[in-house]
């Protein structure tokens, strides 16, 4: 159902552009972000960017789970795989980010016989603590809205087993006052949000309304497949054009306005918003989760002395204002030089659903056939 | 107590004895190899084609096959692609101290099974045991020596205006691997593990072919930019075009990753001229596993060694090689 053909090639494209042709015209250069790591890599897979009219630009927000964890964190993490009894299980995602030393990595380290251990859920790090007691697991709990259920679960189930060799150490973060802060800081530049459909099937739609009747930002909760992207764009830009902000849930498909309640019960039980520290966006008030007092013996932040992460960038790494979209991946000196997929710099290139890895992967052709420009680039 | 893999059964001494009359004499028995050389004599023909493939896959045993037939395949389609008619193969194990008995025979009858449809002899081999913890249950490696059936020019002879066809879906065995390695339910996604003896003849005998490579590793996108690589020509595919079956696309979209850079361990690229690209494409379809086949996109000299697609959407992005592994690795 989510991904019927329907949604993957829509048949009325050149009537959507001719439509867009006729808005663009309207409302002039229009900056539209969006604000979630997979809508990002939708957007470079589908082509969309090389079909829209050139006053329409698409920005990529502070949405990529892993770009936005500060470096201070990964370097933490690097430093517990150095205790033998230490095993660190992790998202795919997370192994190849470098810490502030360039190409360590929780893979480097595992290649130099770290117990570094790949999951696809929290409940695998769950199942690895039982299977290895003689071992300390610690679960990299990174993510937004999206992600914090199945990890509020898995630490309900280890407080109910006892489980006394498992933590998290908790990288989460909210959604909402990140976005709040990225549009009162003073670069902010952006009139028009793509809201993460992902995040809103847990949140609810609702949660969003603060974007118009705040800011003044339309909005528009949207699907993944390429039609969605363009309906979502279009729908954007129609209300730029009619200068009449809303926020519009064109996701029906998966999003309710009160989105998933039993799921944001189960991060209330466990974890509790908090000050944290945003990659790009510096401290945000309430920007993450922290797990509960009552959580304390699986908080590995608690059980490691892990505090106060900082947030150092590379030299001449320009993630931080790639995140809040003030830079375009290209625009940063070590991009698809010093900076590439397989030898990131910064997160935004080593996260599959990071800006600069989406822009470097899926560059439009034309970019890229052209000597000149690749060189101005680069 | 069950029957398991233990340092004796690498001494060469009567444990390894016992593997090799008892389990893999009478699974792949043939004259060659049953006469225990330390290699085979073999008839031969006046040009050979040879390779060799590792074979290292967690889990081992996946929906649609497992590490035994999977060493066959690859290094007979590795041989096919060559233009060649596979005839021999080796086979060396490289066994865990503790791998279940029980499970080395499996993948022994898969082997035998395979060869037996492959039309190839298992004819020389080697079988090795490693302490437990320094290897991961079961590593295979095959070589293969076939004749050469006909000459295919290779990626100089591609021209512009060639047509790329790809004989069935796009990522059915990485796709199937990885979401068997997550433990959740495969449903109706099988690896496409299979021999391209039969695709790979039907090919070659109805049109004009330039090059066959089968896309392993980086799956088609890879392939196909190493076709175009320093060349001065490019290719530019049209995704709708391209065969991905809906569970590929869902098992991707849950993992994070995109069939086109998913291997395939049974399925062909093959690059033809223009005017046979309708004849080969007949061929394909009416050849058993070449149903699905299509042509996938046309050789241009418009963006020299460049792969380029042009989307669902209509736009046109660049498809560039894999870069560093796929997070989770394939094989």
């Amino acid at each position: 159902m989510l991904s019927e053909p329907r949604f993957r090639s829509p048949d009325d494209v050149p009537r959507l552009l001719a439509r867009l042709r006729e808005l663009s015209a309207r409302t002039g250069p229009v900056r539209l972000m969006e604000i979630c790591g997979t809508h990002t890599m939708a957007i470079a897979r589908s082509g969309l960017k090389s079909l829209l009219p050139p006053e329409i630009r698409l920005l990529s927000g502070p949405g990529c789970p892993v770009c936005v964890t500060p470096t201070g964190a990964i370097d933490a993490v690097l430093a517990l795989t150095e205790d033998p009894r230490i095993v660190i299980a992790s998202y795919g995602d997370l192994l190849r980010v470098p810490g502030s030393k360039r190409g360590d990595s929780l893979l480097y380290r595992k290649a130099l016989g770290a117990s570094v251990e790949m999951v696809y859920s929290p409940m695998d790090a769950l199942k690895l603590a039982r299977t290895r007691p003689e071992k300390e697991v610690v679960f990299l709990g990174v993510g937004f809205e999206t992600t914090a259920p199945g990890t509020a679960a898995c630490l309900l189930e280890a407080r109910a087993e006892g489980l006394s060799n498992f933590s998290v150490l908790c990288l989460l973060k909210r959604t909402k006052p990140a976005l709040q802060a990225l549009i009162e800081s003073p670069d902010f530049a952006v009139d028009a949000l793509l809201c993460p459909g992902h995040v809103a099937a847990v949140t609810g739609a609702a949660a969003f309304d603060f974007l118009p009747s705040r800011y003044g930002l339309p909005a528009v909760i949207g699907g993944f497949e390429p039609a969605d992207l363009f309906y979502s764009v279009l729908t954007l830009c129609e209300m730029l054009a009619q200068k009449k902000p809303a926020c519009l849930n064109e996701y029906l498909r998966v999003v309710r306005d009160c989105g998933n309640p039993a799921a944001m019960a189960a991060i209330d039980r466990v974890f509790f918003p908090s000050d944290s520290l945003w990659r790009g966006l510096s401290l945000v008030k309430q920007g993450g989760y922290a797990i509960r007092p009552a959580f304390a013996k699986w908080d590995a932040a608690s059980k490691f002395g892990l505090t106060d992460f900082a947030d150092i960038e590379p030299a001449g790494c320009r993630c931080a204002q790639v995140i809040r979209g003030v830079a375009s991946p290209p625009e940063c000196p070590l991009f698809g030089g010093r900076c590439t997929p397989s030898d990131p710099v910064g997160p935004c290139m080593v996260s599959s659903e990071g800006a600069c890895a989406a822009a470097y992967r899926y560059r439009p052709s034309e970019a890229s056939a052209n000597p000149e420009k690749k060189q101005e680039e680069i | 107590m069950k029957d398991i893999i233990t340092l004796d059964y690498g001494s060469g001494g009567t444990k390894t004895a016992r593997l090799i009359e008892e389990i893999l004499l009478p699974a792949l028995k043939n004259p060659a190899l049953s006469a225990l050389g330390d290699g085979a004599v073999l008839p031969g023909s006046e040009k050979l084609v040879f390779s060799t493939d590792s074979f290292v896959v967690t889990p081992w045993r996946f929906p649609g096959g497992d590490i035994g037939k999977l060493c066959v395949c690859g290094t007979v389609n590795d041989l096919c692609m060559t233009g060649g008619s596979p005839r021999y193969l080796s086979l060396s194990f490289l066994l865990e101290e503790g791998f279940a008995l029980d499970d080395f025979r499996e993948i022994v009858s898969s082997v035998a099974d395979e060869a037996k449809k492959c039309g190839v002899a298992v004819v020389t081999g080697d079988t090795k045991v490693v302490e437990r913890g320094k290897g991961d249950g079961i590593y295979i490696n095959t070589a293969g020596i076939g004749f050469q059936r006909v000459f295919l020019p290779g990626q100089s002879g591609i021209l512009p205006g060639d047509r790329v066809l790809l004989s069935g879906t796009a990522g059915c065995h990485g796709a199937a691997v990885m979401l068997a390695r997550t433990g959740l339910d495969t449903g109706n996604l099988v690896s496409d593990c299979a021999p391209l003896s039969l695709l790979s003849c039907a090919v070659t005998e109805a049109a004009t072919v330039r090059i066959l490579r089968d896309p392993t590793r980086g799956g088609v996108a890879t392939t196909l930019n190493e076709f175009v690589e320093h060349m001065p020509f490019g290719i530019e595919l049209t995704e709708n075009d391209i065969p991905v079956e809906p569970a590929v696309e869902a098992a991707c979209g849950l993992l994070g990753l995109d069939p086109l850079y998913c291997a395939c361990e049974g399925r062909m690229l093959a690059v033809v001229s223009p005017d046979s690209a309708d004849a080969a494409l007949a061929a394909l379809h009416a050849a058993p596993g070449g149903e699905q086949a299509a042509c996938i996109g046309t050789v241009t000299n418009r963006f020299p060694g460049q792969v380029t697609l042009k989307t669902a959407l209509g736009g046109t992005r660049l498809l560039q090689k894999l870069s560093g592994q796929q997070l989770p690795r394939i094989c």
